[in-house]
């Protein structure tokens, strides 16, 4: 018995994740997930020094919470682009904006677009597009950025892909920013929709006070994206990824479709990165450019990276810590660009291949150490 | 993958005895009838001839040496062949379709499927992951079709899940095409790696199997992709004589199976032992063809392969 048990510790955690009666796991995740969406109640102490609302300059917990879950379905839809497919997108803001400005554009009356319509079809003033069909909106906009995004830039390898997708997230924010006559311009779009609800207080179900309940649908929409995540990790078009990633050449004599699989891998990280930032826009009920600025693309990147690629924890941890530390340490915010350089160069001295690699990509790194210090050697 | 999932895996895997009709080829063709020509192939790097107006063709069922010095362009034939490379001037039909020019994942797709010289598995993948993505090849299911499965097939008695909840589940919904092709591809990738020999490490990385096993996994990664034509590149390179005879043997059972077999192979003994018909080239020019008998006694070959030491033997 002891000696069994000694075997167990020795395994790492993933692997006596693996090993655990599926019952054990299933109780395990609902526990977590019951956990996950109690957390906006959490008052006992100690647990509650996790919250950031605990002075009176802290920001709503419940909001932080919610950019947190945001961001993790971000990091979910980066992860298969860069962590599955081995791309290297640094536009992904682009598709966040397209997400956000779908909704912003067709739901709000305050919003030029709704306003054309209107006077186009005789609408009376209040009419604009119902939320429910902003969302597929929303989607079928950033699906068709991605392909007409990746279509022609995916033919490129490595470092030119990150630059022309690094120019398309630029281009989406100053698009924003000079279509006065569309976009607003700079003034941005107020009075984006909130999702419908029944009326409780004489308040919509969705509002600006409640912000637990914008967590809540967020978190539900990331559940469901996890799952979808992990049924193409294993299948044949996970597969299909780590193929190209590996070796393209081999994997198209072996009749993978490289281009298209690669072009599924954008246009289904263009569409998570829409679904985030219509919930985003949705729940500021506000739209404008500058909420979209390149630098939070790097910080998408670095959630994955840091996290570690290719593990859709790791993607979550990443987006985890990168939102809710610099929330909960606001007291320091002069210092948040300082730490946030010094952990990042810290993790990629310390452990490149992320704090929770996918064990592939973890063995990828080790080889290509191996193959430089080889390299160096040789000089 | 963890250590218990693996027992578990190949517990199931292993169930079943050898099965071979899981993986024969069944062809509509003839034996006999031309199933490759290339046809007055031209190939140029710049200024390197690599090919210079080859000509020959494969027949269906049968098992075709092509031999030729280091350099002769056995390779860059393959590579012409199998969509790599497009030829400079010349055609390539296969059967009866002009090939030239189109992407290699097509030209696997329609039955053509090759193994390289300088081994190229998937280091990362499991051998029978390696062999997956072969067997994807000729699976159906769509990107949607894995995210959302709602293409259902009605399973037969077999098919259907001991349990009681989920068998009476699969009763009324069927079962996703996506999760009866994924069944399918494991009990062939497993049935694959028996019969090239290394199904013992069926769960092991890629990157470290042994040289032999490696060398097999291609082969086995290659059969599939249910390919009417498959082109080993000197699957015997590194072996020694008691491998190599085994490996021979193992390319006449892959015949027997419904394939046609392309082989290069520097070793002239077992070329001759196991092949129907030979081509030969030489700089990039075919000197010869014919039956083992016919080669071995022509004068131009002896002169250009069997006079020089050979290296490789
Ligand atoms: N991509 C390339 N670019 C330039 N030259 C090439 C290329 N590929 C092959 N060659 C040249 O074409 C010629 C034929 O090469 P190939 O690899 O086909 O020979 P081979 O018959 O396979 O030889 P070996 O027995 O050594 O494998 C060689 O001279 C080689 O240098
Ligand atoms: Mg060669």
């Amino acid at each position: 018995m002891s000696q069994i048990l000694d075997a167990y510790r020795g395994l790492k955690l993933g692997d006596r994740w693996d090993g655990a009666p599926k019952v054990v796991r299933w109780a395990v995740m609902l526990l977590v997930i019951a956990f996950a969406f109690y957390l906006p109640y959490l008052n006992i102490l100690p647990f509650a020094y996790i919250r950031t609302d605990l002075s009176s300059t802290g920001s709503d917990w419940a909001s932080v919470l919610f950019l947190i879950v945001v961001y993790m379905i971000v990091a979910v839809g980066l992860n298969v682009v860069i962590g599955l497919a081995g791309l290297l997108d640094l536009g992904y803001v682009g598709f966040y904006a397209l997400g956000a400005y779908s909704i912003a554009l067709f739901g709000s009356t305050n919003s030029p677009v709704v306003g054309a319509l209107q006077s186009r079809f005789g609408f009376s003033e209040e009419w604009a597009v119902p939320f429910a069909v902003c969302i597929p909106i929303a989607i079928v906009m950033s699906l068709i950025a991605g392909v007409f995004l990746g279509a022609p830039t995916l033919r490129l390898r490595g470092d030119y892909l990150a630059i022309v997708t690094l120019g398309f997230g630029e281009i989406i924010r100053i698009t924003a920013r000079n279509l006065d006559n569309v976009t607003n311009g700079a003034a941005g779009i107020t009075q984006v929709p909130v999702p419908p609800g029944p009326e409780i207080d004489g308040r919509n179900f969705f509002n600006t006070i409640d912000a637990e309940r914008w967590y809540w649908l967020a978190l539900t929409v990331l559940l469901l994206i996890i799952f979808l995540a992990r049924r193409l990790e294993h299948s044949r078009v996970g597969r299909a990824w780590l193929a190209i990633r590996e070796d393209e050449d081999a994997a198209s004599v072996m009749g993978v479709a490289g281009f298209k699989f690669k072009l599924w891998a954008f246009a289904i990280g263009a569409t998570l990165g829409g679904l985030a930032g219509l919930l985003f826009g949705s729940k500021q009920q506000y739209v404008e450019p500058n909420a979209f600025m390149v630098n939070l693309s790097f910080l998408f990147v670095a959630m994955v990276v840091i996290g570690g690629s290719g593990n859709i924890f790791g993607a979550l941890l990443g987006a985890f810590l990168l939102t809710y530390l610099p929330e909960r340490f606001r007291a320091f915010v002069d210092w948040r660009p300082f730490a946030f350089g010094v952990a990042l160069v810290a993790v990629m001295i310390l452990r490149p291949q992320g704090l929770v690699p996918s064990r592939r990509r973890a063995r990828e790194f080790e080889d290509r150490r191996h193959e430089a210090e080889e390299a160096a050697a040789d000089v | 993958m963890s250590e218990q999932r693996m027992t578990q895996d190949m517990a199931v895997e292993l169930k079943d005895t050898s099965d071979h009709e899981l993986i024969e080829m069944h062809t509509s063709g003839e034996v006999g009838e031309t199933l490759l020509e290339v046809d007055h192939v031209t190939l140029r790097f710049g200024g390197v001839v690599a090919l210079n107006d080859v000509n020959f063709e494969i027949r269906r069922g049968e098992i075709l040496g092509l031999i030729g010095p280091n350099g002769a362009g056995k390779t860059t034939c393959f590579n012409a062949m199998t969509g790599v490379y497009t030829p400079t001037e010349g055609k390539i039909r296969f059967k009866g379709k002009e090939i030239a020019g189109t992407k290699p994942h097509r030209i696997n797709h329609l039955g053509i499927a090759r193994t390289f010289q300088n081994i190229r598995l998937f280091p990362e993948m499991s051998a029978m992951e390696n062999v997956m993505v072969g067997c994807d090849a000729r699976h159906k299911t769509s990107v949607v079709g894995v995210l959302f499965r709602l293409y259902r097939v009605r399973p037969s008695e077999e098919e259907l899940p001991d349990s009681g909840i989920r068998r009476s589940l699969a009763k009324v919904f069927g079962i996703s095409r996506h999760t009866l092709e994924e069944r399918a591809g494991r009990r062939r990738s497993m049935e694959l790696l028996r019969f090239v020999g290394i199904a013992d490490r069926a769960h092991e990385l890629a990157r470290n199997l042994p040289y032999g096993y490696q060398r097999r996994l291609e082969i086995a990664r290659a059969l599939a992709t249910e390919p009417e034509l498959i082109c080993l590149d000197e699957p015997a390179a590194g072996f020694n004589p008691a491998e190599k005879e085994d490996l021979m043997g193992l390319i006449r059972r892959i015949r027997d199976l419904g394939h046609t077999v392309l082989v290069i192979e520097h070793d002239m003994k077992l070329v001759l032992g196991v092949t129907d018909r030979i081509v030969v080239l030489e700089f990039g020019s075919k000197i010869a063809e014919g039956t083992p008998d016919e080669v071995a006694r022509n004068p131009k070959v002896i002169a250009a392969y069997l006079g020089e030491p050979d290296d490789a033997a």
